[in-house]
């Protein structure tokens, strides 16, 4: 699954921990998922379409491996 | 949304305090029951039931506790502790029935001792979850 929440993210000027702590996830867990390593879950998912303001479907994008 | 933090690491903390405190407990339970026999109660089938039954419960508290621990980590560190104890559950059943058959047929010159394969679990555990760590950077 690919995502735009670095850009997001960077537009917000935060750092990964602020994300992270916004969320209640690691900083690991953030690097993970801006990385694509990690899909995460649906709860955390919709925090960050809260945070961002942002539609899921305009964050996340769906492909197949 | 910062409590969300807050609230997660609390958890976390108290399910690490309450799995130390019973896996001491565990052990402690073990101790009494290898050595109690000796040292206390003279062999008495007594003793060693009620001795048998506190290691199962303080046994069983302590599998709660890690499963609880398990439930309050973060979803990235849960699904690479779920991995590694995949991968370690799987070896030590194949390692495991491997190493005692070795013994069996005598291909080894020294017993399957239990505590080999506690050894290697642990190892095992602990090597997977390096390589996982690396994996998800």
């Amino acid at each position: 699954m690919k995502n735009r929440i670095r850009d997001l993210r960077v537009q917000k000027s935060w750092t990964q921990e602020d994300l992270a702590q916004a969320i209640g996830v690691s900083r690991q867990t953030i690097n993970a998922i801006e990385k694509g390593k990690f899909d995460p879950s649906l709860p955390t998912a919709f925090r960050l379409s809260l945070l961002f303001e942002t539609k899921i479907e305009e964050i996340f994008s769906f492909e197949e491996d | 949304m910062n409590e969300l933090h807050e609230k997660r690491k609390a958890a976390q903390g108290s399910a690490t305090r309450q799995l130390a405190i019973w896996t001491t407990a565990w052990l402690l339970s073990q101790a009494l029951l290898t050595f109690g026999s000796k040292l206390f109660w003279a062999h008495s089938d007594m003793a060693n039931g009620l001795a048998l039954i506190l290691y199962l419960a303080m046994g069983f508290k302590m599998v709660l506790a890690n499963r609880n621990l398990l439930k309050s980590l973060d979803e990235l560190e849960r699904q690479l502790q779920l991995e590694s104890m995949a991968v370690t559950l799987g070896l030590t059943l194949v390692v495991g029935l491997g190493f005692s058959t070795l013994d069996i047929i005598n291909m080894i010159p020294f017993d399957a001792e239990i505590s080999y394969l506690v050894i290697f679990m642990g190892l095992s555990y602990l090597t997977t979850l390096l390589i996982n760590k690396k994996r998800y950077q």
